[in-house]
């Protein structure tokens, strides 16, 4: 026995668990789920109100909530008891009592903690013989829809804005059964992270009204990506309904955003694929662009590219780290050193209870890699050189002049969408855009972060590594083919001094730090 | 009701001996009564004697749960490392309970003293007087108390020469019940919502601002300064030993004299209600008694003949609480009495346990329903299952308080139930 360490016993199981640790998070450890709602994991009050929790703790002659009740050593806990059991069974009929089981048209359903726990419980009648209190709905914020007859008064949300957002515009008003969440008087629900009280909500309570009605739970595909929104790198799943995505929610990760994610990063993925995209190669025929196969395009740029003749290049943060070492090898090829890339800022928002996680100045998930492969910001488009060659990726060059990039001798496009400077260029191939590919990103701290494909791109648009790497083995037949984003990873570490030692399977889903592999390779 | 009272079993010593005395509310004529001696005896004492003194006396707290004073007092650090707070709790809402505003209306001076000594006891820095909200009229007599003491240097900077200082403030509620409960009220005062916290950490820990304190009823510190200066013994001549001393009894319902009354504790339930209260008015028969206030269990005609001590009331079943009996006559409709009991601790339960919430208002419309003739004999298991779902489950014990006068009147007045609910299965 350490004084690091108690061990106790946990429905027969035992379990060595830090001082400290809450007899609901020893129990996970040793393999019992305790229902709870007021408990949270990154919630840092734990009122024990909701009384679901309660356990048995041998010599303790009430049950306890496990939220609260430190392990101690030698405890011996039963989590399913008879007695346990039915005071959960209890808290779910009275939850139930004027609950509107509106699950059929309730966002919730099928994600809902309530309607879980009332399955588990199996009670399939009520003996409530009353009528049912109604409180309505609210729109509690700019986005948000509060639909108090759902609500459980589980406080999760007033104390996330609390205890993490350090804004406390949100309360419980009244009292008892009458209770239900409001803003306070004169304030307003405008916090840049208020979009986590919907996820902290364990039942329907709390949705997002460009959510609402759009998808039920068991019609989402689900994805884990990166979101694009800033240099943060808040690790997100993406959720998506017939190849559109529907709704972003923070995916735990402890080292970069917790459970959270800012509102802006919500809405990021739902528009950034938004306006005309590119679903086809083209390549310039006189004044017109004509599509034509990823075959003829790549035969076609083979032959009109000036190879080695150097040039001009403008990348984009928000390409993936594969996409940009690919890059990398198509500009060497073309004789093309460095190359820029313009870095969209904003006004940086912080989390008063969790100073880790920030909506970042820098709004582009990616600058951090740029920088890994040769790739310096700029701050405004470099001026082409009559008869140069011009590779622009990513890039949409809205604020570009008009027939920008005409006066290139040679300018290839790759591109998510037909703006009017890509409509100058000599070829145009379309990339997959954010949610559309496998890769990954660099955020602000170094860390290397994998993301997931969530949906289809348009047409027959390819990711970026996917493209350059058809496009130099079209050029060098003896270059190896990259098949999956797995080679491309692993080929991009191996031909990066700061990545080395790094594999795509070895990264798993919580990334992995740019220096550490350097130190670890010694290099 | 006029005071003073008279009765042979009253004592009238302690707390009550100038009830009805408008003058004694002035600091002048509190001090011709001998006001503040105490607090003079106090101040030239340390913490560990005064604490002592009240342990030895076996005082035991008046707000309901009967914990040993000096007992908690001693639970404070010992070692000054920063602000301590003494909360004298004046938020007396027990439906069936006028004790404490007796105290504050005729004997505030008695309450500041008893306040200071006990703060001196604990090495609190400051006094909090959390009055209930609906108490204005008895918050304006003690704020002129106050402030005469303050005047009189009995509160403040160098307190009686002795270089020790300590404040007072009063401060309202808004009117809710359970700012009633410690948590829940060092919660309200800090500027939170009134509701109850989980203990550990106790008040003793972490309380007021986070800082050690010590709750206190009303009555409990009226009667320390008594205790200092006549000595635990002198009290401990009243009741018995494990309830010495005096209680205030709020005796309300079908009374002849209802009032408050300071009596030994030990008096026999049956002697209060017939010979101190003068019985039942119009000869009627006793139905049944709520002992100590809305939250303690009934007793029937047959069991009043229990010790009116904490001891006493616990072995008949029910419990002393605030000592605040509400008689009923046998023409009360029991399932009415209990609804409406039923109703005010839904409409002040603070809403953070589920079961509590959602519980006390369904007892309620259980109850409401049976009363106006929709009740079903399942709805008498339904209330005696909500009894066990009710209790020891919740943060504090308000919904157990629904729980003790709701069992009992099943348990003793079923055929009343029945008879509303006329068979209907």
């Amino acid at each position: 026995m350490s004084d690091q360490t108690v061990t106790l016993t946990i429905d027969g199981v035992e379990v060595t668990v830090p001082t400290g640790t809450p007899v609901i998070q020893a129990a996970e450890r040793a393999g019992s789920v305790v229902p709870h709602y007021c408990y949270h994991p990154g919630i840092p009050s734990r009122p024990a109100q909701c009384r679901m929790c309660l356990v048995e703790i041998e010599g303790q002659p009430k049950l306890q909530p496990s939220c609260v009740m430190v392990a101690q050593d030698g405890m011996i806990v039963h989590t399913q008891s008879e007695q346990a059991l039915d005071a959960r069974r209890s808290v779910i009929e009275f939850l139930l009592l004027n609950h509107p089981l509106d699950c059929p048209i309730c966002d919730a359903a099928g994600q809902c903690m309530l309607q879980d726990y009332a399955y588990e419980t199996g009670q399939l009648s009520s003996r409530y013989a009353e009528p049912k209190l109604v409180l309505g709905r609210d729109r509690i914020a700019d986005d948000i829809l509060y639909f108090a007859d759902r609500c459980i008064i589980c406080t999760r949300c007033v104390r996330f804005m609390e205890d993490i957002a350090g804004d406390n515009s949100l309360v419980v008003a009244q009292r008892g059964h009458k209770a239900y969440i409001d803003t306070f008087p004169g304030k307003e629900l405008d916090h840049a992270f208020r979009g986590n009280i919907v996820d902290v909500c364990p039942v329907g309570a709390l949705v997002h009204e460009d959510f609402v009605f759009k998808a039920r739970a068991w019609d989402m595909d689900t994805a884990p990506g990166i979101c694009s929104g800033c240099s943060q790198g808040c690790n997100i799943d993406v959720n998506v309904k017939e190849n559109q995505v529907v709704r972003v929610k923070p995916r735990f990760n402890a080292d970069v955003n917790g459970y959270w994610m800012c509102d802006e990063g919500r809405r990021h993925l739902v528009m950034v694929n938004r306006g005309l995209r590119l679903d086809v190669p083209m390549i310039r025929r006189g004044d017109d662009l004509e599509a034509v196969t990823w075959s003829e395009a790549m035969e076609w740029i083979a032959t009109a590219a000036p190879w080695g003749g150097g040039g001009t290049a403008i990348v984009d943060p928000r390409l993936s780290n594969e996409t940009l070492f690919a890059l990398r090898g198509l500009l060497d090829a073309m004789g093309i050193a460095g190359g820029g890339y313009r870095m969209p800022r904003g006004e940086e928002v912080s989390l008063a209870g969790l100073p880790m996680l920030k909506l970042r100045e820098e709004r582009a998930p990616n600058g951090a890699g740029a920088e890994l492969f040769g790739f310096s910001e700029i701050e405004e488009l470099p001026d082409i050189e009559s008869g140069q060659a011009l590779v622009v990726a990513g890039d949409r060059l809205l604020d570009a002049a008009p027939h920008y990039g005409t006066q290139a001798g040679f300018y290839v496009y790759l591109g998510t969408h037909l703006t009017d400077a890509a409509r100058c260029a000599s070829a145009i191939l379309p990339l997959a855009g954010a949610g559309e590919s496998d890769g990954s990103f660099v955020n602000f701290d170094g860390l290397v972060q994998r993301f997931h494909q969530a949906m289809q791109p348009p047409g027959v648009s390819r990711p970026g590594w996917m493209a350059i790497n058809r496009l130099l083995r079209q050029v060098d037949a003896d270059r190896p083919p990259v098949r999956d984003v797995v080679a491309a990873f692993d080929a991009m570490a191996a031909g990066t001094p700061d990545l080395k030692g790094m594999t795509w399977r070895g990264l798993g889903l919580k990334g992995a730090p740019v220096r550490a592999a350097r130190t670890a390779t010694g290099a | 009701m006029g005071y003073p009272h008279s009765h042979e079993l009253e004592v009238g010593t302690i707390l009550s001996r100038h009830f009805g005395d408008e003058s004694a509310r002035r600091l002048e004529t509190w001090q011709e009564y001998g006001g503040y001696e105490a607090l003079r005896a106090a101040v030239k004492m340390d913490a560990t004697e005064i604490t002592g003194i009240v342990k030895d006396s076996g005082l035991r707290g008046r707000g309901g749960a009967g914990f040993p004073t000096g007992l908690k007092w001693s639970f404070m650090p010992q070692e000054p490392n920063g602000p301590h707070y003494l909360c004298c709790n004046a938020d007396e809402s027990e439906p069936g309970a006028f004790k404490d505003r007796e105290i504050l209306r005729w004997v505030p001076h008695l309450l500041i003293e008893g306040c200071l000594i006990a703060a001196r006891a604990i090495r609190a820095e400051h006094v909090y007087i959390y009055v209930r909200g609906e108490y204005f009229p008895y918050t304006r007599i003690l704020n002129d108390a106050v402030v005469e003491a303050y005047e009189a240097g009995y509160i403040g900077a160098d307190i009686l020469g002795s270089g020790w200082d300590c404040e007072l403030t009063v401060h309202i509620g808004a009117g809710a019940y359970i700012a009633g409960e410690e948590t829940g009220l060092m919660s309200s005062l800090v500027g939170g919502r009134a509701e109850p916290r989980v203990k550990p950490p106790f008040p003793a820990q972490s309380g007021v601002f986070g800082r050690p304190t010590t709750v206190n009823n009303v009555e409990t510190l009226a009667a320390v300064p008594m205790i200092l200066t006549e000595g635990a013994e002198w009290y401990r001549q009243w009741g018995t030993e494990r309830s010495p001393g005096t209680k205030l009894w709020c005796c309300s319902g079908h009374l002849e004299r209802p009032g408050t009354y300071e009596l030994p504790l030990g008096v026999p339930l049956r002697d209060i209600i017939y010979d101190v209260c003068g019985g039942i008015p119009g000869g009627r028969k006793l139905k049944a008694v709520i002992p100590g206030g809305s939250s303690t269990a009934l007793l029937t005609a047959d069991e009043l003949d229990c010790a009116s001590t904490y001891e006493g009331m616990q072995e008949a079943g029910s419990s002393l609480g605030t000592a605040s009996p509400i008689v009923m006559d046998e023409d009360t409709n029991i399932v009415r009495a209990i609804r409406r009991t039923a109703e005010f601790y839904a409409h002040e339960s603070c809403g953070q346990c589920i079961q509590c919430r959602e519980g006390t208002a369904w007892v309620a419309k259980i109850l409401h329903r049976i009363e106006t003739g929709g009740g079903r004999l399942a709805d008498i298991d339904t209330l005696y299952d909500l009894c066990e779902q009710l209790t020891g489950r919740t943060i504090c014990v308000l919904a157990d308080s629904v729980v003790f006068p709701l069992r009992s009147s099943l348990d003793k007045f079923r055929a009343d139930y029945e008879a509303l609910i006329g068979g209907r299965p």
